[in-house]
């Protein structure tokens, strides 16, 4: 059984995407940006992360509670067609710290990387502080500063100071 | 214009300034002292307007600002809580900044939402000086009661107990933080149910213990009381189940060391007896003075005018 799994999770990652039982999970791609190793369940917030919605014309693929040795279970998502900014593919540190990067080109790998958390990131998280200026009718944007506290991602909203470790849950 | 480095811009969190940023203001506070007192003229700021924007009600915040610029000669536009509150019915603030930046040099507001000044700097062509955001900041509030300890008592080397509403007190609050930049000693005593939350003493270097009022009261230099603040509790019940259970009368004074004073932000509701005004400890009527000179400081550094 654990052969099968770690010879999934090498499909996978090849791009090839298979089960043993022939099914297709997630489809090779000829360009564009693999995003792999992401905790386990985070993929729609990934999706959410990048702006990708009901109105992204790109092909996205998405895979879920995928096996992974290294992960025990992750998911993965493919957007064909669109190369992702750093600056982007970085805010997903915030909720998924060990993804990788892989941008394709031609089928080949020709850039892979670890994301990083930005220091400083908008829009993306809201303030649980009810009475933060953030939550008024104002026209502002979140803000929250980025930082590790024992290895663990935190944001602190620049308007309010609230500290936030569990930031799924605000996104 | 002096030639002098604006420390800042606007005022905003305590948290921005450094303990040089700290000391420097307190020293051209007690510069300011003798104009605060009217013993002195000065017409430093003569043809600046200020612009006090209290969203919430203030009597002494907003009247000692007002002092303050109008002994060093500079005018002031008051909007009242009444006046704010239909504004902020049909207006934001992003937009009610705007316009009065182009009325006056210098804004204060004060406004229920955390963060708010922060927001309003970030719209506003002048100067921004936070005189309390919900339950976030009140820089001006910490920077006049470091001064009045400075002057009444010491910064250095001393024991200081806060007592009271800890939990909502944005007093008590900013000034854990600004106390930690110097050699003191913390004591928090409160109720269970306004305790410190943990989260403002993250970060902080000082040494700050919880203690019982008993426990403290004959070492202690400095005891600082807030009152316990009926707005900021969820239901009325609670904040009945608390008050007044923590009362300084001449009783409690009868323990403590010379030279020992006690502070209070005002308005007290029961929290001290009137007795303790006449017991040769009570500071809280100087340091709602020192609001004045520590302002003055305050505005000369905002308006870049350092020089008396």
């Amino acid at each position: 059984m654990k052969t099968d799994m770690n010879k999934i999770e090498k499909d996978c990652e090849d791009g090839i995407k298979k089960e043993t039982n022939k099914h297709l999970i997630i489809s090779k791609i000829k360009d564009g940006t693999v995003i792999d190793h992401i905790t386990s369940g985070m993929a729609i917030l990934v999706l959410k992360i990048l702006g990708i919605g009901v109105n992204t014309r790109e092909a996205v693929s998405m895979a879920m509670n995928v096996p992974s040795s290294k992960m025990g279970k992750k998911d993965i998502v493919k957007v064909e067609g669109k190369f992702i900014s750093e600056d982007e593919l970085n805010k997903i540190a915030l909720i998924a710290p060990q993804a990788t990067i892989n941008l394709i080109e031609n089928f080949k790998i020709t850039k892979k990387f670890e994301v990083s958390p930005p220091k400083v990131v908008e829009r993306i998280i809201s303030c649980p502080n009810r009475n933060c200026i953030s939550n008024s009718r104002e026209p502002i944007s979140s803000r929250f500063n980025i930082y590790l506290e024992d290895n663990k991602v935190i944001a602190k909203c620049d308007y309010c100071g609230k500290k936030i470790s569990n930031i799924e849950k605000f996104i | 214009m002096s030639e002098v480095r604006r420390r800042f811009r606007h005022l905003i969190s305590i948290d921005e300034l450094s303990k040089e940023d700290i000391l420097y203001i307190l020293k051209k506070a007690e510069e300011f002292e003798p104009i605060a007192r009217g013993e002195k003229k000065s017409r430093i700021l003569e043809g600046k307007i200020l612009a006090n924007l209290f969203f919430e009600p203030s009597t002494r915040t907003r009247m000692s600002f007002e002092s303050a610029m109008k002994r060093l000669g500079g005018d002031v536009l008051n909007m009242t809580a009444q006046e704010a509150s239909s504004i902020a019915k049909g207006e934001t603030l992003a937009d009610t900044i705007r316009v009065v930046g182009n009325y006056v040099d210098v804004i204060v507001l004060r406004y229920p939402l955390e963060g708010a000044a922060k927001f309003a700097a970030e719209n506003s062509s002048v100067p921004v000086i936070n005189a309390g955001d919900g339950a976030g900041q009140h820089p001006s509030q910490t920077l006049l009661d470091l001064y009045t300890i400075k002057k009444e008592s010491k910064l250095d080397g001393s024991k200081i107990a806060l007592m009271g509403d800890l939990k909502y007190s944005r007093t008590v609050h900013s000034l854990i933080k600004a106390l930690t930049y110097f050699d003191t000693e913390i004591y928090l005593i409160s109720p269970q149910i306004l305790r410190l939350p943990e989260e403002f003493l993250e970060g902080l270097n000082g040494k700050i213990y919880e203690a019982e009022l008993d426990e403290v009261i004959e070492e202690i230099d400095v005891l600082y009381v807030t009152r316990i603040q009926k707005e900021r509790f969820p239901d009325e019940e609670e904040y009945r189940r608390v008050a007044g259970s923590y009362v300084i009368n001449s009783d409690t004074l009868k323990r403590v060391k010379s030279g020992f004073i006690v502070m209070h932000p005002l308005p007290r509701v029961n929290e001290i007896s009137s007795s303790v005004d006449i017991s040769g400890h009570a500071r809280y009527f100087e340091q709602s003075f020192y609001g004045v000179p520590v302002r003055m400081a305050i505005l000369s550094e905002v308006l870049d005018e350092v020089d008396t």
